[in-house]
């Protein structure tokens, strides 16, 4: 199979595909009562195209070889993750609806294919700080094999508080990884506050120049704007390229954006609806049945 | 009552065979990869390193970062064989282990130089006590502690045959005897019985081994029949033959060169209760952390060497039934 992308959306699409995205994660949370919204729903531009146009991959063949590989360091992102690989083609999208459950597939943090059985996903990630160096490892050996495979890795800002993010950053650095783009969520929200109270990450573009990267900057909504930066980071070459993308946790839903509370918490059955009501459906299509299923089994009304 | 006599061929450190194997490895496998983490010289890859500087990765004095790292390299069907001392082989980079190796069953070779009290004047900082309770706790994990120069260098070529999980080989800095050869059986999870005996068994992994041989002679000079088993494995725990040793002796020592709690000990205590309980005395550094000092003269001091296992011995045959 020749490298490729599946479904190569046009920017249009890919917008609307981000759209979808987000209605699944809304959805996806209403069911498991149990998660995390606000990045999740700020990542839904940069998964849809990483997905639905720059990763190369065959979903029904997730361990090809020629595949980009693709890590989310950041394992508590999983619900934007597991919307955009059932999107991409990975699983049923009816599957959605398991999030956090028993017995299912979607574990609350990432587990890889050969532990829970989830296709697309190559290691497990959940404890923060370790994907860089995962990623590292993954493009010395491609590069060892010189073979074309890029390496992605997608960090949080705040994970960038781990001490060992730096240590793989450093790592990249030293043996040129330009096989390695690294993608900064900088919604500039954790747990406990903005990322400016809790530890202090600016001036952050000098920090990787400084460790030898090449330094991107775009808007992480924009999907234009990032699809023009994963292009320049390909085609970088002699240095690792990081994107720096400006994101709102919680964007689309005018009551979580740009408000770090919502980091770890899911909506409840009434704000998810209003959270819908935000987010028009999309030709895409929902899961609907086994939505309205599990919500009805947990007493929730109809819409 | 006659006894087979076990004689040293020599000394050779341990290390030394897991530089010999990699070597080996390196000549006969091309995805065989080695990470360094600035020991270079002291863990012996300076040779895999210098010839085959493609496959050697330094990743300067960052072990959370090689252990993942090493992770990365093995999902595009790299073998990784990531070296340092235990202490920071396995107690810094813990969580890193346990993600991104044992519960993503990443097949990396975690390989631990300098283990146990035993590597002596540095002090109770890099005496790695606590290794084989922190690797042996993870699911999907191997984890196996030699007992001389060529079992190391077995045990390092057999790790490859492992590709679901990781594997933790412990060894250790010193020239130690070397008692097995060749025509040594060796199989991971498959204990040796050195020395036959039916009065009590000795179950020790690493230096211990050869601790247990020499106290078994001063046993047998004594009347005391004691059978020594090398249980270099350490998991997945060879219970048949622990089982065995119980049933036919009624007494178990246990050596070894690593906390009392959660090591070899542990693990054949957790056998036994379940399976066959028995009586076990556990030689092993008792809840403390060690000091600087020569490796013999600390083996005496903290009661791991050949006279604490026959002073185990003897107390074992009292609780005997």
């Amino acid at each position: 199979m020749a490298s490729s992308n599946p479904h190569k959306l046009n920017a249009g699409d890919l917008k609307e595909m981000a759209r979808q995205i987000r209605r699944d994660i809304i959805k996806m949370l209403m069911i498991s009562q149990s998660g995390h919204s606000g990045g999740p729903l700020g990542l839904a531009e940069i998964f849809s195209c990483l997905y639905c146009r720059i990763l190369n991959y065959d979903p029904k063949n997730p361990t090809w070889p020629g595949r980009d590989y693709f890590f989310l360091s950041a394992g508590h992102l999983a619900p934007v993750w597991y919307a955009a690989l059932a999107r991409g083609g990975f699983f049923p999208v009816k599957e959605l609806s398991t999030l956090r459950q028993i017995n299912t597939r979607l574990q609350g943090h990432p587990a890889p294919g050969y532990t829970h059985g989830l296709p697309g996903i190559e290691i497990a990630s959940g404890s923060l700080g370790q994907g860089m160096s995962i990623a590292v490892g993954t493009a010395l050996g491609l590069r060892m094999d010189k073979k074309p495979n890029h390496v992605f890795v997608l960090h949080g800002d705040g994970e960038l508080d781990e001490g060992q993010v730096w240590e793989g950053i450093m790592t990249a650095g030293h043996y040129s990884l330009d096989n390695l783009t690294a993608i900064v969520d900088r919604n500039f929200c954790q747990i406990d506050n903005r990322t400016d109270k809790v530890m202090e990450l600016e001036p952050l573009a000098d920090k990787w120049r400084a460790f030898r990267w090449n330094v991107l900057e775009c808007d992480g909504h924009d999907v234009e704007d990032f699809l023009g930066a994963v292009d320049k980071a390909k085609n970088f070459k002699g240095k690792p390229t990081v994107i720096i993308a400006k994101t709102f946790m919680g964007n689309g839903v005018s009551f979580m954006q740009d408000d770090y509370r919502w980091h770890g918490v899911p909506p409840s059955i009434e704000q998810g609806k209003q959270a819908l009501s935000e987010l028009a459906p999309t030709k895409f299509g929902d899961f609907n049945r086994f939505e309205w299923e599990a919500l009805q089994a947990m007493g929730a009304q109809d819409e | 009552m006659t006894m087979a006599k076990i004689e040293s061929k020599g000394e050779k450190a341990t290390r030394q065979g897991f530089a010999d194997a990699i070597m080996e490895l390196g000549r006969e496998n091309p995805n065989v990869v080695v990470l360094g983490a600035d020991v270079s010289p002291s863990v012996k890859v300076d040779a895999f390193a210098k010839t085959y500087p493609d496959r050697f990765f330094s990743v300067g004095i960052a072990e959370a970062d090689m252990m993942c790292i090493a992770a990365g390299l093995s999902l595009v069907g790299k073998i990784p064989f990531a070296s340092a001392y235990g202490e920071f082989a396995a107690g810094r980079p813990f969580d890193q282990i346990r993600q991104s190796l044992a519960y993503s069953k990443a097949p990396v070779k975690i390989c631990a130089s300098h283990c146990g009290i035993t590597v002596g004047p540095d002090g109770a900082t890099h005496q790695s006590l606590e290794d084989i309770a922190l690797m042996r706790v993870l699911p999907h994990m191997t984890v196996i502690c030699p007992g001389d120069y060529l079992e190391t260098k077995r045990a390092v070529k057999a790790s490859v045959s492992i590709t679901h999980g990781p594997v933790y080989i412990r060894y250790f800095r010193d020239n130690s005897p070397m008692f097995t050869d060749e025509l040594t059986a060796f199989e991971i999870g498959k204990a040796n019985a050195l020395i036959d005996g039916n009065d009590v068994s000795i179950i020790a992994c690493g230096l211990q081994v050869w601790e247990a041989i020499k106290a078994a002679e001063v046993l047998h000079s004594e009347g005391i029949s004691a059978r020594v088993i090398n249980m270099h494995t350490v998991k997945p725990l060879d219970k048949e033959t622990i089982v065995k040793a119980a049933k036919e002796t009624g007494a178990i020592v246990t050596a070894e060169d690593h906390q009392i709690h959660g090591g070899l000990g542990s693990a054949v205590a957790e056998c036994l209760a379940q399976a066959y309980p028995t009586p076990q005395e556990f030689v092993a550094v008792n809840d403390t952390f060690g000091e600087s000092g020569k490796g013999t003269e600390l083996m005496e001091k903290y009661g791991i060497d050949r006279g604490s296992i026959v002073q185990a011995a003897k107390r074992v045959l009292k609780r005997k039934k």
